[in-house]
């Protein structure tokens, strides 16, 4: 379980996170949504350990991981995959080395059965046989693809998405969307999903968190959503500039 | 207004002072770090040998044809400068012993410099704005250990062996030059290599290169990990880590040629 309490965080003189409370239980897919600008991927990054708040505490899995030094924090990272927005392959490798890279530098695994560790992950995610692939060749969903296979190498709890969907085609998406909701059932993972594509919030999201001036102001099923008469949610479900919502 | 200039000076200074001051601050973090992590880092054994390929054979090339000309050049200037004041028999001496102490070293440093230090900060720069300096985080895989460490152990490795290599292509230069256009002997020149050769005179050199190395790799991984913002940012950081590696090479030059030659290999 991942609990956010009271948590701020201050970017470039603007107040991003502004005393932000969610809870994720174990084994659910939240989406959080919300405008540009609304620090969603900041709030991952916490999650993670890459921004640390200026004030609030995290939790992850009982562990508070505010103040945790670097050591301690990295054990905490073993557990959790991040999809990145652009994926963030290193273009210095192929893709299964891209895929292999936490397996080796951790030694998870005896150094003959990280390639069949590699093969299995490219194949959930449908690229069965591209590891010597080079990461400029890749299509965006491809390049999407082999950032999730990187992501569940490792077998973890949670997986944090940056916005998995943006930036395809809406066949591709729903691939990664498939990808998203059957890597939750087949793995159990807990997995925090930002996105903009409210299609996409609607088909993996067990839970829908609307993030607004740096806190959580809705959350709820996605037919909770739907049937909201929030202000906020519906501007932003329904996609209108006139509301309570400024447009950045 | 005289005085609201003076303000807005007093403002501006005070900016950029505090600029440098938290510069300086995250480089001295940042090579506590590469102190931290030396150790492990050389456990990636495979990653500090790739770097050495790409640092030190690859710029083998270019540093060739520097030194060639730059003993080219010396021999030329040494000519010139001896005629009827010196004997042309200490023209392969004077090549040597500037080669050796100073111009194969500090050429070779800002040689290596330009090429290695741009193309470290481009790349790591490059790795910061598309977050893959993030993602090697997020897989609890610290950046200084793994992408660090291993290209400041391979700067500060290969810079004195590219070194040895420019000292004899230089002074190679300098015989080609020597005896096709000044017309000293080869007998000549190779006596007067041989009649002024001091060790501690090849020691002090490929001393300073260790420096040399040290700052290139430093100062290359500093700006790439500082880099912020797209394409604009890198193009920043890549003319700062040449810029800078070129300036602390020629500083830490004067300062070792004092500590080294008239302490430590003075006798």
């Amino acid at each position: 379980m991942i609990r956010l309490r009271g948590v701020k965080k201050r970017l470039g003189g603007k107040r991003v996170l502004d005393g932000l409370d969610l809870d994720i239980e174990r084994g659910e897919t939240i989406v959080v949504l919300g405008p540009s600008g609304t620090g969603k991927s900041v709030l991952l990054k916490h999650i993670i350990g890459l921004m640390i708040p200026d004030e609030g505490s995290i939790e992850v899995d009982g562990v508070e991981i505010v103040g945790l030094g670097e050591k301690a924090l990295d054990e905490v990272r073993k557990n959790f995959g991040m999809l990145f927005q652009g994926a963030a392959l290193f273009d210095s490798m192929s893709v299964g080395e891209n895929v292999g890279l936490a397996l080796r530098e951790h030694r998870r695994l005896p150094v003959a059965q990280i390639p069949v560790r590699v093969a299995e992950c490219l194949a959930a995610v449908g690229l069965k046989g591209a590891e010597d692939l080079r990461t400029a060749s890749l299509s965006g969903g491809m390049r999407k693809r082999v950032g999730l296979a990187r992501a569940i190498a490792m077998n973890p709890d949670f997986i944090l998405y940056d916005e998995p969907t943006t930036g395809l085609d809406p066949i591709t998406a729903d691939v990664i969307d498939q990808l998203v909701r059957s890597l939750q059932e087949k793995m159990g993972v807990t997995s925090v999903v930002v996105t903009h594509d409210l299609h996409s919030a609607y088909k993996v999201g067990d839970r829908l968190a609307m993030l607004y001036g740096g806190r959580v102001v809705f959350i709820g099923t996605p037919d909770e959503v739907r049937a909201t008469r929030d202000p906020l949610v519906r501007q932003f479900i329904e996609g209108s500039s006139v509301g309570p919502i400024q447009p950045v | 207004m005289p005085e609201d200039l003076a303000v807005r000076g007093y403002r501006y200074v005070r900016h950029r002072a505090g600029d440098w001051v938290a510069e300086v601050g995250r480089l001295t973090m940042l090579l506590g770090d590469v102190g931290r992590f030396l150790a492990p880092g050389l456990r990636s054994f495979g990653l500090v040998v790739d770097q050495m390929k790409a640092i030190g054979v690859g710029s083998l090339w270019l540093v060739v044809v520097v030194s060639l000309f730059t003993g080219g050049v010396a021999a030329v200037q040494a000519a010139y400068q001896f005629s009827s004041v010196v004997p042309l028999k200490y023209i392969g001496s004077v090549i040597l012993r500037s080669v050796i102490i100073e111009l194969g070293p500090v050429l070779t440093a800002l040689v290596v410099g330009g090429r290695v230090g741009a193309s470290i900060a481009a790349e790591l720069g490059t790795m910061k704005v598309t977050e893959q300096i993030d993602a090697l985080r997020a897989m609890a895989i610290n950046p200084v250990r793994y992408l660090v460490v291993p290209r400041v152990i391979a700067a500060i490795v290969m810079l004195p062996v590219v070194t040895v290599f420019a000292d004899a292509i230089a002074i190679f230069g300098g015989y080609v030059v020597s005896i096709t256009t000044i017309g000293v002997s080869t007998h000549t020149y190779v006596v007067g290599l041989k009649q002024f050769f001091y060790l501690k005179d090849l020691y002090s050199g490929l001393v300073k290169a260790v420096f040399f190395g040290g700052i290139i790799g430093t100062m290359g991984c500093f700006y790439g990990f500082v880099t912020e913002g797209g394409a604009e940012g890198v193009g920043l950081a890549t003319t700062r880590a040449v810029v800078s590696s070129c300036v602390l090479v020629l500083i830490s030059d004067y300062v070792l040629a004092n500590v080294l030659l008239r302490f430590i290999f003075a006798s």
